[in-house]
């Protein structure tokens, strides 16, 4: 049931990001105003738990969705569809997720 | 409509296996003709060497199909007034398909793609049991009941790209008959079925664009029992089924 459940993960983390990206784009568009500098955007968002757990849950969504949605276009349009294509999407998984966390945690804290 | 009915007709029919060519045929124009028509007529008068398969001419064995003009068809119920395309009828094999000769391909991994993702019913009781009686009006018959009548003619597997991306995918016309099994009350294994349907290469590679449903000459909509029987996957993967 692997197959069966990454495609549920897939769905579930897409249904997660659509009001995430949303939120992450409305936020950026109004919150700069009339221009805006790093140390004014630290401002805002160290010590912020709302913000650290927003994009904590971001991070994690997109390092479900985006490994599983690139082991399924490796497996149609380059043809690897053995053990070492999952490997190789685990190892970009965990990438993007210590990269983000390693992010929201520089900005939030 | 639109196209002038002309004297003959010019017919581009691949000859060969992977390696060959098209080869053009003169061909008389008769009202209310098939393409399978236009294909014997040619196998009878100009090239007896000329390979094809047909059975009963009147769509019920599916062994006629062939891409017309760039899109798989059944042939015998094709008429060659619906397909002309500026009065140009191209007849090639099959797409994704290993081809034998001419116009036939080898369906042999299409029915073994069939066992693959479990679509032959698997009884639950024999036959000196007393007949139990199944509604007609259940959901799950009614959903099986319109997946019922394929005629196992490939069409929508050529028609397929995931099929073309992945020879891996069982395709279709294999799920449209598991999930046809799955709503079948008298199968005596559909957990079977749903295991065998979230293999790699199974429902969850289908990515709904529908060209089965578009191209399946009967009229079926593998794409809709496709999605329920990722629907019913996801639902036992939740509840831990392994
Ligand atoms: S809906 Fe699925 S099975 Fe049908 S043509 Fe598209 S990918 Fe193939
Ligand atoms: S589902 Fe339709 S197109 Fe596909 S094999 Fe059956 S009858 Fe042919
Ligand atoms: S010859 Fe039987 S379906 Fe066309």
């Amino acid at each position: 049931m692997l197959e069966a459940r990454l495609y549920l993960l897939q769905r579930a983390t897409a249904l997660l990001l659509a009001p995430l990206v949303v939120v992450h784009l409305v936020v950026i568009l109004l919150a700069v105003r009339g221009g805006l500098s790093a140390a004014e955007i630290l401002a805002r968002t160290q010590g912020s738990t709302v913000w650290a757990a927003f994009y904590g849950v971001f991070v994690i969504a997109v390092a479900l969705h985006a490994p599983i949605g690139l082991r399924n276009l490796l497996g149609e349009w380059l043809g690897w569809r053995d053990g070492s294509r999952d490997l190789a999407v685990l190892v970009f998984g965990l990438a993007l997720l210590g990269l983000g966390l390693r992010a929201v945690w520089g900005v939030t804290t | 409509m639109g196209d002038t009915i002309t004297e003959t007709l010019a017919v581009e029919v691949w000859r060969g296996r992977d390696e060959g060519q098209f080869e053009t045929f003169e061909v008389p124009h008769r009202e209310s003709q098939t393409v399978l028509d236009v294909v014997t007529w040619i196998q009878r008068n100009a090239e007896p060497a000329l390979a094809y398969r047909f059975a009963c001419r009147v769509g019920m064995c599916g062994s006629c199909a062939m891409t017309v003009n760039g899109r798989p068809r059944w042939t015998c119920r094709t008429h060659v007034s619906e397909v002309l395309d500026g009065g140009r009828l191209r007849i090639e094999p099959l797409a994704n398909l290993p081809r034998i000769k001419d116009l036939v391909c080898d369906l042999t991994p299409f029915f073994e793609k069939w066992q693959t993702a479990r679509g032959r019913f698997e009884p639950s009781a024999t036959r000196h049991d007393p007949m139990v009686p199944v509604s007609t009006e259940s959901p799950e018959r009614r959903a099986a009941d319109a997946g019922i009548e394929c005629i196992n003619c490939a069409v929508c597997y050529a028609a397929c790209d995931v099929v073309r991306w992945n020879p891996d995918y069982v395709g279709p016309a294999a799920l449209n008959r598991a999930w046809t099994l799955v709503n079948d009350e008298r199968d005596g294994d559909r957990n079977g079925v749903l295991q065998a349907v979230s293999q790699a290469g199974g429902c969850h590679s289908c990515h709904t664009h529908a060209s089965c449903l578009e191209h399946c000459p009967v009229g079926l909509n593998p794409t809709a029992g496709i999605a329920g029987l990722k629907r019913l996957t996801a639902l036992a993967a939740f509840g831990g089924g392994d």
